[in-house]
């Protein structure tokens, strides 16, 4: 989906240089990943695709201040995270706590759901609206600190270390919020993954 | 050492993503041999994860990219008569 770095960087080159139209070539293979970062954020179509916009246009803008020492993709995401942060704090008002103060909680169960009768989705299973739909809403009820991770780690599929460079958080960090987000997922989606279960059953439909 | 499940399930997100070193990859692998339990948690997991990237689960909303391209688009006029894009005084 990225393009070469290196054709990459010329193109920021000729960019800056006053090939101002080429942005748009520039942005469209994050495009995507702009909108789906703003989502992460501040969970409303509306405001992910204005912020998706004013991220894009803080970015070209901004250009000449990208210096290259992180990835392009690196240098969007963060300024698409602060876009939605200071969305947030704007929807939820200066009296509430911001989003940043959101501690790792020690507390909560973060075990998986353990799965008897089922041993692999079928593929015909994943091409239902219904699991898809479930996982949207799963992924939004993640708590934001895991959302966030999850989004640019399993969804964006960014690396390690750009998702902690975006985030402003250690790599230690994003390993562990991850885990979580995934098993916290695998937990809520099981009872959909359940229906699918290729039958092994006894008499009468009951399970062995 | 032999693995218990929870201490398969705490190296889970790991494993998937190849970041346990070899040892501990090679003890839960064994364990995985034997255990239905945990193999189904993987796989559920993985299948989790293969939904996730794709595209048809998480979409953008229809004319997103259009609408973006056409601010881009006046920005850019707007910004035409001014010299290069420069951050330098």
């Amino acid at each position: 989906m990225r393009m070469i770095d290196t054709n990459e960087a010329g193109l920021i080159a000729r960019i800056v240089a006053g090939e101002k139209e080429l942005f748009h070539e520039l942005i469209r293979p994050y495009e995507r990943m702009v909108y789906l970062t703003l989502f992460a954020i501040v969970k409303n179509e509306t405001e992910a695709e204005d912020g998706a916009q004013e991220t894009v246009i803080s970015a070209y803008r901004h250009l000449a201040s990208f210096r290259g020492d992180a990835k392009f993709s690196t240098w969007l995401t963060t300024i698409a995270i602060n876009e939605g942060r200071k969305r947030l704090r704007k929807a939820k008002g200066a009296a509430e706590n911001s989003i940043e103060e959101e501690e790792e909680s020690h507390e909560g169960d973060y075990t998986p759901a353990p799965l008897t009768d089922w041993r692999e989705i079928p593929l015909e299973a994943l091409e239902r609206k219904e699991l898809r739909e479930a996982l949207r809403v799963a992924v939004a009820e993640l708590p934001d600190i895991y959302r966030q991770v999850f989004v640019l780690r399993d969804l964006e599929e960014q690396n390690i270390e750009e998702t902690a460079q975006a985030l402003g958080i250690n790599p230690g960090a994003v390993k562990v919020r991850l885990h979580r987000a995934r098993m916290m997922l695998q937990k809520r989606l099981v009872p959909f993954l359940k229906t699918t279960a290729p039958a092994r059953r006894g008499f009468f439909g009951r399970a062995l | 050492m032999k693995l218990d499940c929870k201490h398969v399930w705490e190296h889970i997100s790991e494993y998937i993503d190849m970041t346990v070193d070899a040892e501990l990859r090679k003890e839960i692998d064994l364990h995985l041999e034997h255990c239905e339990i945990c193999s189904a948690i993987l796989d559920s997991t993985r299948n989790i994860l293969i939904l996730t990237a794709d595209d048809r689960t998480f979409e953008l909303p229809v004319g997103y990219s259009k609408r973006l391209h056409e601010r881009l688009k006046d920005e850019i006029e707007k910004t035409k008569q001014e010299p290069p894009v420069s951050g330098q005084k």
